[in-house]
């Protein structure tokens, strides 16, 4: 093959490049950018009609100022936003943190570990609308399998657990805790399995073991890579649609709708499209910087999901 | 267990056995309640499946079907029950979904990513930075104004419109995982092929597309499991019968206050079957697309 010179030469860059250069521009005669552009075509396509388009009609369909205060003033949206900052804080970090510590669990040797991880990332594997049907199911006051085993265990007759705001709210979260630590479990422990066995096992050696290896060892090392998943999982999160649509369904009487489904019902329930798009649009201070970080960090870290 | 080394009293190594076995203990109880804390959800389907009854069913006190039967499977799968009369069309539906997400991903994923990491192109910051634009965007935000869109373009309540919602938002993770895995192939295999007077389609087709196997498995498997978990585009955009998919049909299963829940889940259940078969099946590829991008540098 011809392609063996060329990679000897590779090893003198400067003489790799005039190379490539002479051989792109001979070999091809400058057709080569017309068909890159060519590939990119479609994809840019799909960007031009589907994203930026819709952002920007988005964005004039919610400029009314008349629409925030009309919004501001409505108490589901009030709760609306309280919810959806718990909704952020606990399920984002709660999810996080269990992922990174069960990551560390899945790292033991055995083929007991790798069935059970199997198993453990079944809920990822189904479908949200399923599980999601499901676990609304389960907690039903009446009948659900959660109080029916709370009384033949223990004799206890629990609540209506989506009857009530804040237990409703919180099963919400444990939902979506539920349907996400397997994935997020699953990026941490590929990043654990990045770290070189070298640094591991000379900081053993050294004596860092248990909680101490954790700290000084393994934590700076995943540090960036848990921050991206952070920030991911925010914005995924944000824009989390069938958690709580399935699960509390936004009730009781509207109590724990996030701005995703207070959003969509405001367009397509009571069809007001600008409230639908201004509730989506009040999370913009909060997505902006969001974005403008992640892309920071995805760009300088070459850490990716 | 160093202190137990150095000083290598009795009292010390007992208590250091003592610990060795109370890890044991404490980490069979974590793999017992990750079972049950996994399980649950699954088992109540199952549960509620199983049930013989339609209509309303008493579940007082039951935490395992007293006379199991698959006669709800049998209604589903049969079609026969109004709720659930389309039941393989609409399957049908989500599998057309599926497989046009999958396919479109991957060959506008591979093209971009080719033309952005391993042509001239890849000077471009603007076109670099689009798929992070978008993967920034919440899903659930765009679909008011992808609505109106789809309805001025005639395409509401049409499939086409939901590929189209699951391919803009599958395409950017495509590219990021595509264009990371392909660091790992040799430039100079493409220079070769330059050299030889290779067109950049046949370099594509030749060496790219082959050598990205695995990526591409990953990428159109990550691409399937996210249309058929989808909901929100698909409830905003389908409207009729024929046209809608099995999520939107489970989802009304869910609003009718009369519907048999055993039916529901037998659906649920049936409709969960797919990409649980092709998650383990190509788990091996996931793996490789995940962890290979996962920590660079």
């Amino acid at each position: 093959m011809n392609g063996t010179s060329v990679i000897d030469v590779g090893r003198r860059p400067a003489i790799r490049r005039r190379t490539l250069s002479r051989s792109l521009r001979g070999g091809l005669k400058g057709g080569e950018y017309t068909w890159a552009v060519a590939f990119v075509v479609p994809y840019i396509a799909v960007f031009l009609t589907f994203v930026a388009y819709p952002v920007v009609y988005g964005l004039w369909m919610g400029s009314e100022a008349s629409l925030y205060r009309e919004l501001f003033a409505d108490p589901i949206y009030q709760s609306t936003v309280v919810n959806t900052i718990l909704y952020l804080a606990l399920g984002v970090n709660v999810k996080m943190f269990l992922a990174l510590l069960l990551s560390g669990f899945f790292m033991r040797p055995g083929w007991w570990m790798k069935a059970l991880l199997l198993i453990f990332v079944l809920p990822w594997a189904v479908p949200q609308i399923s599980t999601f049907i499901s676990i609304h199911w389960m907690l039903n006051g009446e009948w659900g399998f959660l109080n029916n085993v709370l009384y033949a265990l223990f004799h206890i007759e629990g609540p209506s657990w989506l009857n009530d705001r804040w237990s409703a709210l919180g099963a919400v979260i444990v939902s979506h805790i539920w349907k996400w630590t397997p994935f997020w479990t699953l990026i941490l422990l590929a990043g654990r399995m990045a770290i070189p066995l070298e640094i591991s096992d000379s900081a053993k050696v050294d004596g860092a073991t248990g909680m101490r290896g954790f700290v000084h060892i393994t934590f700076p090392l995943l540090a960036n890579l848990y921050l991206i998943c952070t920030l991911l999982s925010t914005i995924f999160l944000l824009g989390d649609f069938n958690a709580v649509n399935f699960v509390s369904g936004g009730g009781p009487a509207n109590s724990t709708h996030v701005l995703a489904t207070l959003g969509i019902r405001n367009a397509f329930e009571i069809a007001q499209p600008r409230l639908g798009v201004a509730a989506v649009m009040s999370a913009l201070p909060l997505v902006i910087p969001l974005v403008i970080i992640l892309m920071r960090k995805l760009r300088t870290s070459e850490v990716q999901i | 267990m160093s202190l137990a080394r150095v000083s290598g009293g009795s009292v010390l190594r007992t208590r250091s056995r003592l610990r060795r076995v109370l890890i044991e203990v404490s980490s069979l109880v974590l793999v017992v309640a990750l079972l049950v804390w996994s399980l649950t959800p699954v088992y109540n389907m199952l549960l509620i499946a199983l049930d013989p009854d339609e209509g309303d069913i008493e579940f007082e006190g039951i935490i395992w079907p007293p006379n199991p039967s698959l006669h709800s499977f049998h209604a589903v799968v049969t079609q026969g029950y109004w709720l659930v009369e389309d039941f393989w069309r609409q399957f049908g539906n989500s599998f057309f979904i599926g497989l046009m997400t999958m396919f479109l991903t991957v060959l506008i994923g591979s093209l971009a990513s080719f033309a952005l990491g391993r042509t001239r192109l890849r000077q471009s910051w603007l076109l670099a930075n689009a798929p992070l634009v978008t993967y920034a965007v919440p899903t659930s935000f765009l679909v008011i104004p992808f609505t109106r869109l789809m309805a001025s373009y005639d395409l509401s309540n049409t499939l086409w419109a939901i590929v189209a919602a699951n391919v803009t938002f599958a395409a950017p993770y495509a590219i990021l995982i595509l264009r990371q895995y392909a660091t790992l192939i040799p430039i100079e295999l493409d220079q070769a092929a330059w050299v030889d007077g290779a067109s950049p389609v046949q370099v594509y087709r030749r060496i790219y597309l082959p050598l990205m196997t695995p990526a591409l498995a990953a990428v159109g498997t990550f691409a399937l499991l996210l249309a058929w978990n989808e909901y929100v585009y698909q409830y905003v955009l389908l409207s009729s019968t024929r046209n809608m998919t099995v999520a939107v049909a489970i989802a009304q299963f869910f609003n009718s206050d009369e519907a048999p829940l055993n039916y529901m889940m037998a659906a649920a259940l049936i409709y969960s079957l797919p990409p649980i078969v092709i998650f383990y099946a190509l788990r091996r590829y996931m793996a490789a697309g995940l962890t290979r991008g996962a920590l660079k540098g």
